[in-house]
Order: structure tokens, then C-alpha cells, then sequence
């Protein structure tokens, strides 16, 4: 029999470790979607996840520069919520200084860049977000509380 | 699932709908942009796109889909979406997509907001 959220012999926490490599971020998402499962998180909260996890991958994918090439991923199961926190060992950045994207200037054409959203979407997606960077790499730390009206 | 993304597309009057199949990442954001872009230069202004067969989108198939709202506009014409999982629906209201495109339940639905 399965030990569930809640009892004293829950596994408390999953760790996997991804290569940077193109579509790595799906394999990060199979385990997303089994640990959020096994809490019992509806679908929707399990595809918010899912898609806020994408965006953090792929933010280290492009930006940490990590001399290691990997992307560390710790899921922590709490009675109330998952923590997710991805990390990697790059060379970081100041979430002070990104732009908030302004869709009507990409849509129009005044910016010509139409990427980043990652860190506006994962915001939107969490319940909370935190997010810790400096020359020693990136932690995001990014928490889904349990749906209070769903299977608990 | 990561490699297997397809579009295809139905002419529905002077609408063109495209379906999509698989991730929407930058492969299958350049596919749906190839098959718009073929669509506008050969003088379609009326695109629907259905994602039913989507469940999964990153910022990098999203910012191709912008590139193509941009050249829809560009032409004087019109994109609706259908078929979204209620997570990309919140994801193209987050970054406020639906002052762009409408965004509609059903296919039926979303060629009817572009008459």
C-alpha cells in the first residue's frame, strides 16, 4: 500500500538532476506530474506546475551560463503544499533589473523582442515564488498549496 | 511527444484553422509560425488556432505565436484560439494575449468571433 500525504512514513522529498540539454525540462515535468499525483493535487494545479517548472528549467537553460551544465531540481512534500526548488550553479542575475514585458509593445512591434516571460508566468502560476541569485548561481523556490476544495 | 508536433490546416470559408498536435516549444512554435506565414502571404487574413490536441506551451512557442498576431495585425486581419486546457488559457491571460486574440471554447466558437 502507498504511503500518503500526511502519514508518518511520507517520503518527504524527490531530487533530480537534468543535463542542459534541448527538451530536458520534459523530463523534469514526468516527475512533477508523479510527485503532484501522489499528492493528490487536482489537474489543473498539476499543469500549473508543470508549466511554471518548464519556465524555470528553460530560464537556466538560457541564462545560468553553469559550468556544470545541469539543473538541480529538489520537490519537497509538505502536508499543506509542494515546494519545488530549481537550482543551478551559474553565473546568476539580478531579478531586480528584468524587465516586466509589456505585451502591446511586442504585439505592435516597438520591442522587438518577443521573449521574456518566464519569470511574469511562473509568478503567475505559484502560489508564492522566491527567488535567490548571485555570482554562485540561481535558487527559485516556488510553492503549490493544495487545493483546499479538492481531494485532500 | 517532444520531437512529434504537427500542424495541420482546414479552410473553413475565408478562415483558415490550424490544428495543432504536441508541445508547443520553438519546433513547434516555428511550425505554427511557417504554416501562418504561408497562410498571410497567400492572402489569408483569418486564422483560428486550435490547440486541443496542445496540452503543454513554453515562452519560446508563446513569443512565436505573438510573431504571429503581430503579422495578423500587420494585414488588417484577425486570430482567435480554441481548444486551450484551462493552464494555457491562464497563461495567455497572464501576459494579457486576450487583448489580441480572442480566445474562445470551440473551434464553431472561435471562427464565429472572426466574422
Amino acid at each position: 500500500m502507498n504511503p500518503k500525504p500526511g502519514t508518518s512514513d511520507l517520503p518527504k522529498e524527490v531530487s533530480l538532476t537534468i543535463p542542459i540539454l534541448e527538451n530536458m525540462e520534459v523530463a523534469a515535468t514526468q516527475t512533477a506530474e508523479a510527485v503532484a499525483q501522489f499528492m493528490e493535487f487536482d489537474r489543473e494545479q498539476i499543469d500549473e506546475l508543470k508549466h511554471a517548472l518548464i519556465e524555470a528549467c528553460i530560464n537556466a537553460f538560457e541564462h545560468s551560463k553553469s559550468g556544470d551544465s545541469k539543473v538541480y531540481i529538489r520537490f519537497v512534500m509538505n502536508p499543506e503544499d509542494l515546494v519545488v526548488v530549481i537550482q543551478d550553479f551559474g553565473q546568476g542575475f539580478d531579478p531586480g533589473e528584468v524587465p516586466r514585458p509589456d505585451l502591446s509593445a511586442k504585439v505592435s512591434g516597438t520591442d522587438g523582442y518577443k521573449r521574456g516571460w518566464g519569470l511574469m508566468l511562473i509568478e503567475g502560476l505559484m502560489d508564492s515564488v522566491e527567488i535567490q541569485s548571485g555570482e554562485a548561481g540561481t535558487q527559485i523556490t516556488m510553492t503549490k498549496r493544495r487545493n483546499k476544495g479538492g481531494a485532500q | 511527444m517532444i520531437n512529434q508536433f504537427a500542424v495541420t490546416v482546414r479552410r473553413e470559408g475565408d478562415v483558415a484553422v490550424l490544428h495543432t498536435d504536441g508541445y508547443v516549444n520553438n519546433l513547434g512554435g516555428e511550425k505554427i509560425g511557417e504554416q501562418a506565414n504561408a497562410l498571410i502571404a497567400g492572402g489569408t487574413t483569418k486564422l483560428v488556432i486550435d490547440m486541443e490536441k496542445s496540452t503543454v506551451i513554453n515562452s519560446i512557442g508563446i513569443s512565436i505565436l505573438i510573431e504571429v498576431i503581430e503579422k495578423v495585425q500587420e494585414v488588417g486581419g484577425a486570430l482567435a484560439f480554441c481548444g486551450l486546457t484551462r493552464t494555457i488559457a491562464k497563461t495567455f491571460t497572464i501576459m494579457g494575449l486576450a487583448q489580441f486574440a480572442a480566445i474562445r471554447d470551440t473551434e464553431a466558437e472561435a471562427i464565429a468571433a472572426l466574422s
